[in-house]
């Protein structure tokens, strides 16, 4: 353990620290451009200089290792010209265009320019210009500021495994751009924008927009996916104007992906604003008291065994909760917030959760992918596997559809069939799995929606015996959901009731009122004619077949609790209002049994909450994860020979909120084509 | 000594000397303007109606850095900007609400371009609250109409800045 000394202060440090780390832990702030905290450290900005006694000249501090007795300066006058000196070069060929650069009240050039840059140029020959690049429909590039800090080409090339920025030329000549003229393939090029300390790489949907300082911030929680990424939503007046990461080293770390990030233009389109009643074959608008008189009429004529409920994948719990409530209150016991069919056993919450957590990736040795492709279903996942197969000593096997997953992996088989071969060891891989100290399985959620479903489920938790990755101290059983309302709903028990029926016997044609709590992913030909309440908040394939709308919030005009796909419950603030009429869930939901005469028993959120963590404490516990107790769990049945297929096609549409956006429509248009299948990676 | 003022007090000398006193200003030259035929002068800092500039070639000079907003003290100033087509950084929308606006000048101040300027117009008294609510529209015409006057002023200026 060194022990040095920095501006007096004597501090011990953990060996292999650099100084500037040293530094940080002492909350002494040294300016740097290229280091990054996940970024590997290329000392190539030269910003983070400081004086180390008896060294002769001053050092780069972030890849400078703490050594034993070292006595450290952050403020001495030598470390002052040093860092005025570095800002003086880096200004030279730098546009100084901050009043029309997005980067502006942000700007990590221009914050510290104001402590360490001159106030007039010694530079009086032209500055160099530089082609701007295009890198698809969601970065913009402004080259010209650029300071080759390489953060961007590190990032694509460590955390998302997509290659494909480089510095060409060299010296005066350097410029960074992708090699050949096309856009990023990379779903999570969007950090980019958040990584580039100046306005070289920017936010191009919202191009101009807005500044940085106008904004109201709020903390939420991302529902594209099922891994809960925490997420600021940045408003102005009513309008979301940007999404961005919040850090959370257990969830998302400081990454999300560019559905969170750039399908918020689809929450402006497309929207259900007030109430539509079908009457003569067409929608048409109506009141609130008219929408509920039709429904309670109906429902007055209809038995309720006859009444089914499905929630779809962005629901938050309490709307859940309350729509169970209701179905309870009428007698109903259909209801299913599967509603992509998916009936596998869920008696135990180890068996519907990912019980190692993501960061729990980053502790295994070998990772078994079954029917997924994190990819697309959980990006930030894949990038911590990537993260965890880069530190070396980790093997990656794949039984599914051979995708391009960013590192090399081992492809077992794309049919089930690689599960038996794992089992009875003909497969090599299940050499490295047994010898593996934590091995790790991560089963897609679109392999339990199969109709094998069930039985896959069972017959992986019994492979995961077989090769002993649940133990007392280590559980590797990983379901990773794709509905961010999915560990929730279960959580909560939006299941068929005693002797009711799931979502296929809800979509068999048998019921006559379906009420969709935002379902848009089933197929509507199921529903019979049954007569569809849709709730939600955008005219998608739901309200297309609806006979009543009843028009919700967006996850981002609710407040509300999501669980990810760890089972680590999560709270979303509300950011904006909802548009025109539209109310928040749980409120219509409420209001309804209120017209109806079956008075839900909670008049505010907090009695609505408080009343559902009573029915599931797991939920209470917000933003931790609980360990859920190992049981044997599964449904008999036989496992298909059918092949694993991809479940998201586009992975830049797969909700309404994004089939709404036109960025994410540019995105299928630009970047989809660039994305070939890839055969299997060799290893 | 102490005779004199109940002297001076006696026969109203304060009186008479105020008397000359105006007495004498009749022969002098009269202060008082004939407004509005007459103005009196004002100086090249004077922060009057505001205006929206453009470059000799027609151009806007604003780019919807949005300082002025920013720094408005009175939140008098709302900016809304979008990539015009030719890709440069345009207002889509520039208003400012002149019966919130103190003429403080501090949004000229802040302007990287000198587009919003106040110019030396003081006579805009409308009728109605909504006449002073200004568009970019408005603004602009404004630039148009004054640009001799805040052009001369600026130079006028420009030393002292």
């Amino acid at each position: 353990m060194p022990k040095l000394t920095i501006n007096g202060t004597e501090l011990e440090v953990a060996p292999g620290t650099s100084v500037l780390q040293a530094c940080e832990q002492l909350g002494i702030e040294v300016p740097r451009f290229c280091y990054h905290d996940k970024l590997s450290v290329p000392a190539s900005c030269r910003m983070c200089m400081v004086e180390i006694e008896k060294t002769p000249k001053p050092v780069a501090s972030c890849a400078m290792p703490c050594g034993d007795g070292m006595v450290v300066h952050t403020d001495s006058p030598m470390v002052k010209k040093a860092r005025e000196n570095v800002m003086e070069m880096l200004l030279i060929n730098h546009p100084l265009d901050c009043p029309i650069c997005d980067q502006g009240g942000e700007c990590d050039l221009q914050d510290q320019a104001v402590s360490y840059g001159m106030d007039h140029s010694r530079y009086n020959e032209a500055k160099r210009a530089v082609t701007d690049k295009e890198l698809g429909p969601l970065v913009k590039t402004v080259m010209t500021r650029c300071i080759h800090c390489t953060r961007c080409v590190r990032f694509v090339d460590e955390i998302c495994g997509t290659p494909e920025l480089g510095g060409i030329n060299r010296g005066e000549h350097l410029e960074i751009g992708t090699f050949i003229d096309r856009a990023l393939t990379s779903e999570m090029s969007g950090n980019l924008i958040d990584i580039c300390p100046v306005g070289a790489l920017t936010n191009k949907p919202a191009a101009f927009t807005a500044r940085a300082w106008e904004f109201q911030k709020t903390d939420s929680v991302d529902v594209f996916d099922a891994i809960g990424s925490n997420i600021r939503i940045d408003v102005r007046g009513n309008e979301v104007m940007r999404v961005l990461p919040r850090l959370n080293e257990d969830v998302n770390e400081e990454w999300i992906n560019d559905k969170t990030r750039f399908a918020i233009d689809g929450l402006k389109r497309q929207r259900l604003d007030k109430p539509y009643v079908r009457r003569d074959g067409k929608l048409q608008p109506a009141t609130w008291a008219e929408a509920f008189a039709v429904i309670a009429e109906r429902l007055r004529n209809t038995a309720p065994d006859r009444v089914g409920a499905l929630a779809g994948p962005m629901v938050d719990c309490e709307s859940m909760f309350a729509l169970k409530s209701l179905m309870l209150a009428l007698g109903s016991p259909n209801m299913d917030c599967r509603s992509d069919g998916a009936d596998y056993d869920i008696s135990s919450r180890a068996g519907y959760i990912m019980n190692s957590g993501i960061a729990g990736i980053e502790d295994t040795d070998a990772v078994l992918l079954i029917g997924t492709n994190p990819r697309h279903e959980g990006t930030l996942v894949n990038a911590r596997i990537r993260k965890r197969w880069l530190r070396g000593g980790c093997r990656v096997g794949m039984a599914g559809a051979p995708v391009d997953l960013g590192y090399p992996y081992k492809h077992i088989g794309d049919t089930p069939q690689a599960l038996a071969d794992l089992a009875s060891g003909r497969h090599p891989f299940a050499a490295t799995l047994k010898n593996a100290k934590k091995p790790m399985f991560i089963l897609g959620a679109g392999a339990l929606a199969r109709p094998d479903g069930a039985a896959l489920h069972r017959a992986v938790r019994e492979l995961a015996e077989q090769f002993n990755i649940v133990r007392d101290d280590w559980n590797g059983f990983n379901i990773l959901q794709m509905a961010a309302s999915r560990v929730g709903g279960i959580d909560i028990d939006f299941l068929p009731q005693t002797g009711g029926s799931g979502a296929r016997g809800i979509l068999s044609g048998k019921m006559e009122i379906i009420w969709l709590l935002g379902a848009d992913d089933i197929d509507m030909q199921h529903i019979g004619n049954a007569f569809v309440v849709y709730q939600g908040h955008h005219g998608d394939a739901g309200a297309h077949r609806a006979d009543v709308i009843l028009p919700g919030a967006a996850y981002t005009e609710k407040s509300g609790i999501y669980v990810n796909t760890e089972g680590r419950p999560q709270m979303a603030l509300q950011a904006v209002f909802p548009p025109g009429e539209a109310r928040e869930d749980w409120k219509i939901i409420r209001a309804f049994s209120d017209a109806i005469g079956e008075t839900l028993p909670f008049n505010t959120l907090a009695e609505l909450r408080r009343s559902m963590i009573e029915f599931a404490p797991v939920l209470g516990d917000i933003g931790h994860c609980r360990k859920a107790e190992w049981k044997k769990f599964g449904k008999e049945g036989d496992v298909s020979a059918a092949p694993f297929v991809p479940v998201i096609a586009n992975f830049y549409m797969t909700d309404p909120i994004s089939r709404a956006s036109v960025t994410m429509a540019k995105c299928t248009d630009e970047i989809l084509p660039l994305i070939t299948p890839v055969a299997e990676a060799a290893e | 000594m102490s005779f004199i003022r109940p002297v001076k007090r006696l026969f109203l000398f304060e009186i008479l000397r105020g008397m000359a006193l105006t007495f004498f200003y009749m022969f002098k030259r009269k202060v008082t303007l004939n407004y509005p035929y007459e103005k009196g002068p004002i100086s090249p800092r004077f922060r009057g109606e505001h205006a929206l500039r453009r470059y000799p070639n027609g151009e806007e000079r604003c780019i919807a850095c949005k300082l002025c907003e920013a720094i408005c003290p009175a939140q008098a100033i709302t900016i809304e900007a979008e990539p015009r087509a030719d890709g440069s950084r345009r207002t889509t929308r520039y208003d400012i609400d002149m019966t919130k606006c103190i003429y403080c000048g501090l949004c000229q101040e802040a302007c990287p371009v000198d587009a919003i300027v106040e110019g030396p117009n003081f006579e805009f008294a409308t009728e109605t609250h909504e006449e002073l609510l200004f568009t970019k529209e408005r603004l602009l015409t404004n630039g148009d109409r004054w640009e001799a006057e805040i052009a001369a002023n600026l130079a006028a200026d420009a030393k002292y800045r």
